[in-house]
């Protein structure tokens, strides 16, 4: 059983978590080698067909590669993405053609094409800040619309039906295999930037953005600002892919950009599967070949993918990804058990500074007739746990939502150290490191838990979008110190053996400390828990509550909504009852118990 | 001038007010948008072109096999691609499954029917050019859906019911309303709405394989302006919608009619985003 065991735990151990582990990184990478190597080597073997084949395979790629992060990744259903490949093809041959301007180089044509890209990607992708999928999914699909609709009309610059002349890229890349290297190359390097991005703490966020909205913010991610970077990125990219199809098309007529384009791109990205690169890559070469092999079907093309997508979502909706993760096969242990290391809290928090105290000073707030919390007063000190117990609709929940800024309070106001804190700023909470956990765990369930326990740190990295791109330095710096405090934050709470399997497979209890651990990493001043004892054994309640004092005593403030009495009693420092949103007795757990009325109204005499 | 801008106008309305109250009743039985609404005015328009002009069917029966095919692919919709994702709602499949089939059902028409429009016939051998049969017709078939639903919605058993599982599915579904039977029931019926739209607007729209994405999109303007499941909203939203479509295709030209709605629709939609009537606030924590 032992050996077993430690077995289990050295194979689980993540790359790179304490020593990096190379084999790991490499099996990783294998297979973006072993296509890089068929991919420089093709021409040896490819006809002047296949050429053109794998040609539109790699300008494909570069467009799905960007999309991928909205939709694999941020989960934005981006159906329209044709319409940014319409642009930069048109943007190009134009600039390149001289209609307009006097003729510029191809390249020059290009990176304006980008330029432009980028900026209607964002214009595209704001919609998704205030609207929901269908919604989004709809707008997307009218600008796709619009914009051959558009190319059409515009004859004096687009030639409308009649077309332009793509651009022709001057040597090496004008012979057939040059400019199959100039595709393969653009596609080796979009792949490599957003297997950075995948791996890094915006790729983490995004996911979070798509599975656990809340959590995001309550881990200081800030949507508008990452998802607008991402929107620039994949629109700069979907229109290099635009210039480069047109180059290769070598005349392009509105005709050229049909919704089943888009499809395509889409369906690529679903076929192989969300969070992955590896998956969406070997979608978009699937779906760009499969017609090839099967000449009468190509009529039938479209309607095979949406068959394919439709089996996808109803059979397998993790995709190629899901289907190739082998290690997430393996069977975990059953009779696992979480056993925390409270000593190593203090390691982990000894940044943390002093606060101050969070006070809520007369708070009130109504849902319609319902007065939730009415005139609540509350301090919660560092160093000290706090809690919070009433029967359910006391507004021990709201209490707290208030505090981590979902509901703005209509009267009162909730202070750190004297200052009120605005209200609605919730992904501002983070910076004034308070953190909080979920009555019902909101965990990414297609990352790893490490991954998971990541996300609570994002806002201490310090590279930017680009630097993490381009994998630089300070990217990489970020990536050890939040593997680093992560695999320290998994220690603590005692889950570190499953850092790398799937959150998705874990059991309730294990994602309880999960969010704990992901809330210790933000060094928090104040840590706000909801029902954290909720689904536990009793035999993990006191492996919580020892976890819970540790966490105080190394200066964290600790506000707890429990309905365990145990819990509360054995280690709360101070105890607030709530009844119908009004406090019906504080003090000590000693007065507490002693208290009349609550042992008549809730602990039951 | 304005006369025919005005008769086209309300006419396109109705058709966009039909396909939105289309989208109104899958949605309200089953808290899904369906991409295939406007693929059902889409089909209601090649089904009647089939049955009528090139199979030479009467028009009151090729009339009602249209109706009847749009009611079968309404509930191979919930069967297909609406049930079994039901369960886990939040994870928006039903976006990506109502795509899918709407693809295929457009793919299908493309390539066994025409990828080309076809002409749709002429159903009454009336010659009046001014207030013509291609504007009258959808505006007839609006206002007939618009009374038909109100009376099932007010004075019928089913209607009832229909209203119950809209308003609060769990509770209907304790009460022992068959739930799934009336949600059958319902896209079917969305079925006959939608291609009744596209089979009262056939010789404005032809039989068209490409109308569907079209009928999609400028259906659903209606309801996100009209607000979602508000019918009425849809109506008054789709007629406006058409009026400033064809205003603008008269004083601008078509594209950039088209870029005037798409702005306007996005305009709208980012200022108000439950819609111009609607007002939604939901719990998320």
């Amino acid at each position: 059983m032992d050996t077993k065991i430690t077995k289990t735990v050295s194979e689980l151990r993540p790359a790179g978590a304490n020593a990096p582990a190379p084999a790991s990184a490499f099996a990783t990478a294998l297979p973006f080698l072993a296509l890089l190597v068929i991919g420089i080597a093709f021409p040896l073997f490819g006809g002047g067909y296949w050429g053109v084949i794998a040609t539109r395979a790699c300008v494909y790629w570069v467009l799905v590669s960007g999309l991928n992060l909205v939709v694999g990744f941020a989960g934005q259903i981006a159906i329209g993405w044709v319409a940014l490949l319409t642009l930069g093809a048109y943007t190009t041959s134009v600039l390149a053609a001289g209609n307009v301007l006097p003729a510029l180089p191809p390249y020059l044509a290009l990176a304006i094409a980008a330029l432009v890209g980028a900026i209607f990607g964002l214009i595209v992708g704001l919609p998704a800040l205030r609207l929901r999928t269908f919604y989004f999914a709809i707008t997307t699909l009218g600008f796709a619309t619009i914009v051959t609709q558009v190319a059409l009309a515009w004859q004096s610059v687009t030639g409308g039906g009649v077309g332009v002349p793509g651009p022709i890229f001057p040597e090496p890349f004008s012979s057939q295999w040059g400019f199959y290297y100039f595709c393969f190359g653009l596609a080796a390097i979009c792949t490599w930037m957003t297997a950075n991005i995948a791996a890094s703490r915006f790729g983490r966020a995004l996911t979070a953005i798509r599975d656990a909205e809340v959590a995001a913010e309550a881990s200081g991610i800030a949507k508008p600002a990452l998802l607008g970077t991402v929107f620039l990125f994949s629109g700069a990219v979907a229109a290099v892919a635009g210039g480069l199809f047109a180059s290769l098309q070598s005349y392009i007529t509105p005709d050229a950009f049909t919704l089943d384009l888009s499809v395509l791109f889409f369906i690529a990205i679903l076929i192989g599967g969300r969070s992955s690169i590896l998956g969406p890559l070997l979608g978009t070469i699937l779906l760009t070949v499969l017609p090839e092999f099967a000449a009468p079907l190509v009529a039938w093309s479209t309607f095979l993918y949406a068959v394919l997508l439709l089996v996808i979502v109803l059979a397998i909706p993790g995709g190629i990804a899901e289907m190739l993760d082998f290690k997430n096969r393996r069977p975990l242990e059953s009779d696992r058990a979480i056993v925390p290391r409270p000593e190593l809290v203090a390691r982990l928090l000894d940044t943390a500074p002093d606060a101050g105290t969070l006070t809520l000073d007369q708070v009130a707030l109504s849902f319609g007739g319902v007065r939730a919390i009415d005139g609540l007063d509350m301090e919660i000190r560092p160093g000290q746990v706090h809690g919070l117990i009433g029967p359910n609709g006391s507004g021990k929940t709201t209490t707290l939502n208030v505090i981590s800024g979902y509901y703005a309070p209509q009267h009162g106001a909730v202070r750190l150290n004297g200052a009120a804190l605005p209200a609605l700023t919730r992904h501002q909470r983070a910076h004034m490191r308070i953190a909080r956990t979920f009555q019902t765990p909101r965990i990414v369930g297609s990352a790893s838990v490490l991954e998971n326990v990541m996300i609570g740190g994002t806002i201490y990295g310090r590279a930017t979008f680009v630097e993490s791109l381009l994998s630089l330095p300070r990217h990489r710096r970020d990536e050890a110190m939040l593997r680093k405090t992560a695999m320290l934050a998994l220690e603590s709470v005692g889950l570190e053996r499953l850092a790398a399997v799937r959150a998705d497979r874990l059991q309730h209890a294990e994602l309880r400390f999960i969010e704990i651990a992901r809330g210790l990493m933000l060094r928090p001043s104040f840590l706000l828990l909801d029902e954290p004892a909720a689904g536990l054994s009793a035999e993990e309640i006191a492996r919580l509550s020892t976890l819970l004092l540790a966490i105080a005593r190394a200066g964290t403030g600790v506000l707890l909504v429990e309905h365990h009495p145990d819990l509360i009693f054995d280690i709360c420092h101070h105890i607030t009852v709530l009844n119908l949103g009004k406090t019906l007795a504080a003090g000590t757990p000693a007065e507490i118990r002693s208290h009349r009325e609550v042992v008549n109204a809730y602990l039951g005499g | 001038m304005v006369t025919s801008i005005i008769l086209s106008g309300t006419a396109m309305g109705c058709i966009y007010a039909l396909i939105a109250v289309t989208y109104n009743v899958m949605f309200s039985a089953s808290r899904v948008f369906s991409f295939t609404a406007g693929t059902l005015g889409m089909i209601g328009g090649v089904l009647g072109s089939l049955f009528i002009a090139r199979m030479g069917l009467p028009v009151f029966v090729g009339f009602l096999l249209a109706l009847a095919g749009g009611a079968l692919l309404g509930i191979v919709t919930e069967i297909v691609a609406v049930r079994p994702v039901l369960k886990s709602l939040d994870q928006h499949l039903y976006v990506l499954s109502t795509l899918a089939l709407a693809l295929m059902i457009q793919q299908f028409t493309a390539i066994e029917w025409s990828t080309e429009p076809q002409p749709f016939p002429r159903l009454f051998d009336i010659a009046r050019v001014e207030f013509d049969q291609q504007y009258w017709l959808p505006m007839l078939a609006c206002a007939g859906v618009i009374v038909g639903l109100e009376l099932l919605y007010r004075h019928t058993l089913i209607g009832h019911a229909f209203l119950a599982i809209a308003e609060d599915n769990y509770a209907a579904r304790a009460l022992g309303l068959p739930e799934r039977q009336l949600r059958m029931t319902s896209f079917a019926l969305a079925g006959v709405i939608g291609s009744l739209a596209g089979f009262a607007g056939g010789e404005m729209l032809l039989a068209f394989f490409a109308n569907a994405p079209m009928l999609t999109f400028y259906g659903f303007v209606p309801v996100a302006l009209g607000g979602m499941g508000n019918n009425r909203g849809a109506v008054v939203a789709g007629l406006l919608l058409g009026l400033f479509q064809q205003t603008a295709n008269f004083l601008v030209g078509g594209i950039f009619a088209s870029v005037a709605v798409f702005t306007v629709f996005i305009i709208v939609l980012l200022a108000r985003p439950e819609g111009l009537v609607g007002s939604a606030l939901q719990r998320r924590v």
